[in-house]
This record gives structure tokens, sequence and C-alpha cells, in this order.
């Protein structure tokens, strides 16, 4: 186990019907809470008014280009894997309007478009992630420049995570060591049990605010045989990954696949709908759009969504480098699973396995990337 | 203001229903602000006063389909300095096209009861197939925020965001739920182009491909996909014979499907 940092606070055990009141705690100090809740057949997030909410009696079942919401009947309110959405909804949104700009006599003024975010809880969160999340903190929050939009959003937000003991179809958290036990990043971090017939929560507080909205909650000390019991549930969680993914020397791999043959084959089947990137908790690549009003005295600048399988994506004066299928492909997953490393110091997939359920066609990152390491070590294709 | 005349705006319509060019009059909060920019200089659906040409601007509704037609079209691109085509029928051929899988001639006589005075083509066509087309807004109808972002792009000599993407980015960004990896619906989204908003996906209905093929449309994937699913090929033929059914991408690969 993940050795305990000093500012996590001592285990506790408390009732589900007492995950109300850490409801009330949250909706008390202003947040608005996100979670998980059941719309439009799937498990997706929303604002939650209370744990009524919650998709208690719902899961899902995931695979390739496939996901179906399903009825259970047990008690948990977190018994599913992840869903369509993700934290970047909320934190890197997906239409931003940045700046406004008025004509001025014969030049023109921009005014910067005052962001506005309030106080977020995000509820249910998984360990995928979490390291979703700090992927983003990397890309947005370090280095000189940071982006003011999202530092504001992410300045104000509270997570209780949730250790994931239901992985699902197309989940490989284990293999991008993302899970499924939470490890950094979260105020207040619950598992569920439910054990022939006992349903209770074993919570630990990761931070101070997570200290004290823990201590609201009542609550009496957890026992050792809670704590194993914890400890077991995730070691099963690890042998039930719908699908594993070989990172031990990945990126040099990658590095020495250019001229793979598969990239060919995958690109036959591609949509470039940009679905896999849409969905990924980690993809935070924009676009800039300028707008005038049909006067012409009022211009906005929005920042949106986009994507590497488009051709614009690419595009600079004179055409775009990345006209192929195979090079958008090749490049967005060896960005995941190899450059990422060198410009983030991890890898840019956490193994949520998004990317394998949305697509249209059920394009699976693992199943490609090992085609590639498995003929890579009984050849050598030469590395351009 | 660049400049203190108005550009004339014109609106012509070839075979069509009419529908896009309403999108103009649709325009209810912008259409003060559109008639205070631009001239609306002929333009039958709104007024009878017609200003005679050239004009600035031309929206070109509806597809060729009879020998009349093919000749006029070339009158209105003479007419026009800047002509942007606007709809299925104009950027595709229409719902209308459907008959180019046809011989039209075994139609006529079934429709017309004096097929002797129906003079047509043996296709309908898109404008830009007669005449060089400046820009091509799609959508059956268009949309008429874009038809705004055109007027707009038009007049501030910019380019217009209309981008040839998916219809699934365009989804996503909503954070509508996938009706096709959800409800295995049979979904065009990830082969047409966006415009519409993701309006049919976000009320749980899949794409019918009202804005035609989008860029790099990799249909032939899709519909293996369909078929390991258990899509019959007549199905899936139908899927693309819709208001875009003679677009390039869309006719492929329909007739790929249809033996």
């Amino acid at each position: 186990m993940t050795p305990r940092p000093s500012e996590w606070g001592p285990p506790f055990r408390f009732k589900p019907e007492d995950l109300e009141s850490l409801f009330v705690v949250l909706h008390e100090q202003a947040y608005k809470i996100i979670g998980p809740t059941v719309n439009d057949d799937a498990i997706v997030l929303g604002e939650l008014n209370s744990t009524a909410d919650l998709p208690v009696g719902w899961t899902d079942e995931q695979s390739g280009g496939s996901y179906r919401l399903a009825r259970h009947s047990r008690p948990e309110f977190f018994h599913f894997a992840s869903g369509p959405h993700s934290l970047k909804q909320y934190l890197h949104p997906p239409s931003v309007c940045l700046w406004t700009a008025s004509r001025n006599g014969h030049g023109f003024e921009i005014m910067e478009k005052v962001q506005e975010a309030g106080k977020l809880a995000f509820v249910g969160v998984r360990a995928c992630d979490l390291h979703a999340l700090a992927i983003l903190d990397k890309v947005f929050k370090a280095g000189p420049l940071p982006d003011s939009s999202y530092a504001l959003r992410r300045s104000q937000l509270l997570v209780i995570a949730v250790n994931c003991t239901s992985p699902g179809g197309t989940c490989f958290c284990e293999s991008m060591k993302c899970g499924p036990q939470v490890d950094e990043g979260f105020d207040l971090v619950l598992t569920e049990i439910e054990d022939e017939g006992r349903h209770f929560f074993v919570g630990q507080a990761g931070s101070e605010s997570g200290r004290t909205i823990a201590a609201k909650i009542p609550q009496e000390e957890a026992s050792s045989t809670d704590l194993e019991r914890v400890e077991t549930m995730l070691n099963d969680a690890r042998t039930r990954m719908g699908r594993r993914l070989d990172t031990s020397d990945l990126k040099k791999q990658l590095y020495r696949s250019y001229d793979h043959p598969r990239w060919e084959e995958t690109a036959e089947r591609c949509l470039n709908c940009g679905n896999c990137t849409m969905v990924c908790p980690t993809c935070f690549c924009n676009t800039m759009e300028d707008v005038t009003d049909l006067s012409g005295v009022r211009a906005e600048r929005w920042r949106k969504w986009d994507s590497c399988f488009t051709t614009d994506f690419s595009y600079i004066h004179g055409g775009s480098i990345r006209s192929s299928a195979k090079s958008r492909y090749r490049q967005w997953l060896i960005h995941k699973l190899a450059t990422w490393v060198d410009q983030f110091g991890t890898f840019g997939c956490v193994g949520c396995g998004r990317c394998i359920t949305w697509c249209p066609v059920g394009i699976d990152l693992t199943e490609e990337t090992a085609a590639i390491l498995e003929s890579n070590s009984t050849s050598t294709p030469g590395m351009k | 203001m660049p400049s203190t005349r108005r550009p004339k705006l014109a609106v012509w319509k070839f075979a069509s229903c009419d529908g896009c060019q309403l999108s103009l009059l649709d325009c209810e909060d912008e259409l003060l602000q559109v008639a205070e920019v631009i001239e609306i200089a002929n333009f039958p659906e709104a007024s009878r006063a017609v200003v005679r040409g050239p004009y600035d601007l031309s929206l070109v509704e509806g597809s060729i389909t009879t020998p009349h037609d093919a000749e006029r079209i070339h009158k209105v691109r003479r007419a026009s300095k800047f002509l942007v085509t606007i709809g299925a029928c104009a950027t595709s051929g229409g719902i209308q096209a459907l008959r180019n899988f046809a011989d039209v001639n075994q139609y006529i006589p079934l429709v017309y009861a004096s097929p002797e005075t129906i003079q047509v083509l043996n296709k309908s066509t898109p404008i830009a197939d007669h005449v060089f087309v400046d820009f091509q807004l799609r959508g059956c109808p268009i949309n008429k925020r874009q038809l705004v972002e055109v007027l707009s792009a038009f007049l501030n000599g910019r380019k217009p965001n209309t981008p040839p993407h998916s219809v699934c980015i365009e989804c996503k960004r909503q954070g509508t739920v996938c009706v096709m990896g959800n409800a295995g619906a049979h979904c065009l989204g990830p082969v047409t182009q966006a415009g519409c908003g993701a309006l049919c996906p976000s009320y749980r209905r899949s794409c019918y491909g009202c804005f035609g093929p989008k860029e790099t449309p990799n249909t032939h994937s899709l519909s293996q996909w369909w078929s390991s699913h258990g899509m019959m090929n007549a199905d899936i033929c139908r899927a693309y014979r819709g208001f875009n059914a003679y677009a390039e991408a869309f006719r492929r690969e329909s007739e790929a499907r249809e033996k």
C-alpha cells in the first residue's frame, strides 16, 4: 500500500445513511456538488442535490465501442466504472470566451472576459480521474504562464474521491499505475464496502479541508479488519481490469515504431471523428475562434476543445502537416504513451478506457499498442 | 465599418423547398441588423421590390434539375461578385438527387399527367458542378447561426467559422452522451460535418447526415462496423441515401452497399 503522507487523517468508518451528512456539510460550505448520476442512459457527471441523485442500483457494461447501463440489486452508491464525462468538462470547459474587443476610433480596445467559477465539490472521483487532474495541472498550471481560466476553476475545487472496486470492461488503470487505489490529490477518500449484508464506508481525509468535513460525519474508528477489507477489495479490483497494457520500455518501443505497418491498418478503421480525444480526461488541445458581429464593431475570441484528428489541427500556411489518417492516429497514440513522457514527465494516459468504450468502431489503444510491441520485439522496423 | 456603401444581397432559388432561404427570415433577432448592414436587393420570399444587379453577395439555394436552370445559374454567377450556396440541395443535389440512382424517365409518367410537358435533366446536381462557388454552407436546412456567421465573415473580410470536422466533436463539447456507443444507434455523426449543434443526438436520436460528409469521411469503416453488428446492406445503403445522397462519400458508400 502507498505510504500515507502525514497530513492524511486517521481512517474512520461510517454508515451509508450518513453519506447524506457529507452532502449537507458540503452544501453548508456553499459547494455545488458534482458527481455521478443517471441521465441519457449513462452514468454521467451532473449536479447532485442529495444522495438520492447518486446511481444506486445502476452499473455499466463496457467494451470496445459499447456502453450499456444496467440494473443491479446491490445497495452500493458507487458500483460502476468511468462514465462518458470527466472533470475536464468543468476545469477546462469545452468553450470559453477569453476576451472581447470593440472598435475605438481608428483602433480597438480589448476587454478581458472575467471568468466566473463557483466552489465545486466533486464526489465519487476515481483514481484514474485524479491522475488525469494531476496531468491537467501540469499542462495548465505549471510553468511561468499558468492558464488563468483553469487556475481559477481549479483553486475552488474540493475532491471527495472513491476507491474503485468495480473496474469496467475497458479499464486498465492498474497497468498505467493510476489506480484503482486513490493515492494523491484528494480531500477525502471513501471506500464503499458491501459484504454479506453489511454495507458501510471507510473514509480518510487527505487535506485540512478534508479533515474539517470528515469531522462532521457521524463515525467510529475503523478497525484493522475494515482496513484489511479495503485492501482485499482493491487487490481484487486489480485482477478485474478489462484491459491491460505493458508499459515497460513502452516509450522506447513506440519511438521505434514510426514505420510500423499497423498504423496503416488502424487508419483504415479510424473514423477521424475525434471522439477518443473528446472523452479523454487528459486531452487538452483547443483551438481559437475569432468572431465578429455583423456591424464589425465588436469581436470575441473563443477557446474551444479541438482534436488532433482534424486536418485543421495541424494546418499551417499552405496545408496540413498530418494529412493522412495514419499520421493522425500515430501522432495521438505516440503522444499519449511516449512523447507525453518527455513533455510532462508522465504518460498522457491514465487507463480509464474511455477512448476504447466511446470509439464508434471500438478501436482499442491497448490492442493497437500490444500489436506494435509484439512485432517490434520480433523485428526492428527502422525509425525515421 | 470599413465601407460606407451597403453591399447588395440577392437570394436565388433553384430546385428546393425554400427552407434554407427562409432561415434568413428566421434570423429574427439579427434580421434588423442584417438589413442595416446589407441591402436586401433581390429576395422574392421577403419583398417584391427588386433592385437590379450586379450583386455583391448571392445566396443560392437549390439544385440544378432542368435545362432552364442549368442556363439560369450562369446568369446568376455573372451577376454575383461572391456566390455562396446554401443547403443540401445546392451543395450536394438534395433529397431530389435520389432519382440519380434510377432512371428519371421511368418516374415522370408515374408522377405527371402530361409527361410530354416535363423537361428535366437526368440528374439533380449541386451548383458547384455548374459554376464556380466561393463558399458552401451545408445543412438541411442550414443553421441560422451559421448563416449569420457567414454573412458576418463576408462583411468583415474574414474566413467563416464553419469547421469541416465531425458532428461528434460538436456533440461531445455539449456533453451529450454518444447515442452510438451507448444505445447502439446507427448514427452518421462520425462521418457527418458539424454545424447543426448535434441536434438529433441531443434528443437521443442518431444523426441523419443532414450536413453531408465531413472532411476525411471514413464511411467504409463505419459501414463495416454496422455490418458486423447485424445491420443489413439494404439498411446501410438507405442510411446514406438521405438529403446528401449524392455527395461523393455518401454516394460511393451507398452504391457499394447496394450490390
